[in-house]
């Protein structure tokens, strides 16, 4: 059969962590049978079959969708958030990638905010958190709108929505060098404050999610970019920018503590 | 920490600019300028705190800001990695800590060794429009007569230099003060400031120690 030829063996060198209270180690598993067409979560399966078989403990790693567009896997591999491809999950991650007889490192997202429940899996409730404390818009659901009652711009609407493209996955936080959150909060804020919607809670919004933020524990941005170059929906720097300046703009409008007192009431 | 950089940044060019007089042989109009500093006399003084406040704000938050940065990634990759394309990972960037350590280290030398170092009781004089003052020249032209010192300013000066190529544009980002379409030009900027100042703060040991000997003294 071809695909037998073709198959590979790769050495991985996987991160395996109990429980967040473990301090973890690595261990090497060999991947057999491994052809070029899958992705790197179904190596990840045919590896995990193979444990079990064995009466061991499957590699314990997060997916939901497997097409890129839930965020929810996530690997750090050969030390780079999602493997080599650029604007790729992990999931979106191919095989032909690697040749046989690789040497490949599997370690979890790496931050204080995202502690490790188990090997690959990390707990990203932290962003859940910073999109809590505002990245919403509380609008009235009432009737059906007319379709083109709100206008919008269409380089406002490409805008917005190449923010809104952030899936949430966390590659940012892991690749940077400082553990910082501020593409992910700036790709938020950036899309909510780019459109009609979003102007009600403005100010309020960027206060309470970057001040959310930094209590989460990430680190603080020094600009150095890696989480453009990690981030599978290329979100862009400029968010990190708008972030800092609505959070200025909305630092010197007095009237903020009033609103919030206001609606608290 | 960009605001203070970019201040910081003019307090360099407006040094810079009156070093470049170190340049005239003679260094009549060197020690004139420092003449006319001293002579700013309260206004000095001020500018001098609000100078040094600067350098230690500057300083005190960027430390803070390295540690809490260092302890955001809670525990240790086996090796991370740059995926290259649009980040911005290189010397300069991930090492700012470092050149603004070794800047800092230097400057404490620099103003004991400069502003603190030999004057007029020390012999070091000189007639200053008709009246005597320090001869800052001179002061200036026999630290640079030691190798050591030429190739320890030079040594510094790269640092100065990674520091700002990294520095500038990061404050703008920082500052939120960047629009997409002017992110590439300031970053350019950013490198062309940090060659002329690093070049120029290095031309100076340079010049006194191998080229001034041979230029005939007017
Ligand atoms: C070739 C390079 C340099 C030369 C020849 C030079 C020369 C001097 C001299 C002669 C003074 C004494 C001025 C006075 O006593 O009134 C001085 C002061 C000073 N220099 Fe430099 N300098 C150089 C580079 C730098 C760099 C790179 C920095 C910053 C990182 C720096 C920061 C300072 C500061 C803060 C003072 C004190 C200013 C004051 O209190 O008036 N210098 N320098
Ligand atoms: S599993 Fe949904 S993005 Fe990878």
């Amino acid at each position: 059969m071809s695909t037998h030829e073709q198959s590979m063996t790769l050495n991985l060198k996987v991160w395996k962590q109990k429980g967040p209270k473990d301090s973890g180690h690595f261990e090497m598993v060999t991947a057999k049978n491994i052809i070029k067409e899958m992705s790197f979560l179904e190596m990840l399966d045919v590896v995990n079959e193979d444990l079990i078989k064995l009466g061991k403990e499957p590699i314990e790693f997060d997916s939901d969708c497997r097409e890129g567009i839930c965020g929810t896997c996530g690997i750090v591999i050969n030390g780079q958030a999602h493997g080599p491809w650029k604007a790729t999950t992990t999931c979106q991650l191919h095989m032909r990638a690697f040749n046989d007889g690789d040497t490949v490192i599997l370690e979890p997202w790496r931050a204080k905010a995202f502690p490790v429940l188990k090997d690959l899996v990390v707990d990203r409730s932290s962003f859940d958190r910073i999109i809590a404390s505002g990245g919403y818009t509380s609008a009235k659901t009432g009737p059906h709108p007319d379709g083109n009652a709100m206008l919008i711009p269409k380089p406002i609407a490409d805008r917005a929505f190449d923010a809104a493209a952030c899936i949430g996955c966390g590659a940012c936080v892991a690749a940077c060098p400082n553990a910082s959150a501020s593409l992910f909060t700036g790709a938020k804020i950036t899309h909510l404050m780019m459109t009609p919607q979003g102007q009600a809670e403005r100010e309020r919004r960027v206060v309470s999610m970057v001040d959310r933020m930094d209590q989460e524990g990430f680190g603080s941005c020094t600009n150095i970019g890696e989480c453009r170059a990690a981030c599978p929906k290329d979100i862009s720097l400029d968010s990190i920018a708008i972030m800092k300046r609505e959070y200025m703009n909305a630092f010197l409008k007095s009237d903020i503590e009033q609103r919030e007192v206001r609606e608290d009431a | 920490m960009g605001a203070s950089g970019l201040a910081l940044l003019g307090f360099l060019i407006t040094h810079l600019a009156g070093n470049l007089l170190l340049f005239i042989p003679g260094g009549a109009l060197f020690n004139e300028y420092a003449q006319k500093l001293e002579s700013l006399g309260m206004l000095l003084y001020v500018a001098e705190f609000g100078l040094a406040f600067l350098f230690v704000f500057h300083s005190v938050i960027a430390i803070r800001l390295k540690l809490d940065n260092l302890s955001a990634r809670g525990s240790k990759y086996a090796g991370l990695k740059s995926k290259g394309g649009p980040s911005r990972w290189n010397i300069a960037s991930v090492n700012m800590a470092i050149s603004g350590l070794v800047m800092g280290a230097f400057l404490i030398w620099h103003i004991k060794s400069m502003k603190f170092g030999p004057s007029i009781a020390q012999g070091y004089v000189t007639e200053v429009k008709g009246t005597l003052d320090r001869d800052l020249y001179r002061l200036v032209f026999e630290t640079f007569k030691d190798p050591i010192q030429v190739w320890l300013y030079v040594g510094v000066m790269i640092f100065l230099g990674l520091h700002l190529r990294h520095g500038f544009w990061s404050a703008f980002q920082s500052l939120g003060l960047i629009r997409p379409r002017f992110s590439k030009l300031i970053s350019a900027v950013g490198v062309f400031i940090a060659v002329l100042m690093a070049a120029g703060f290095l031309g100076i040991p340079l010049y006194i120690h191998f080229i001034l000997p041979g230029v005939k003294t007017l």
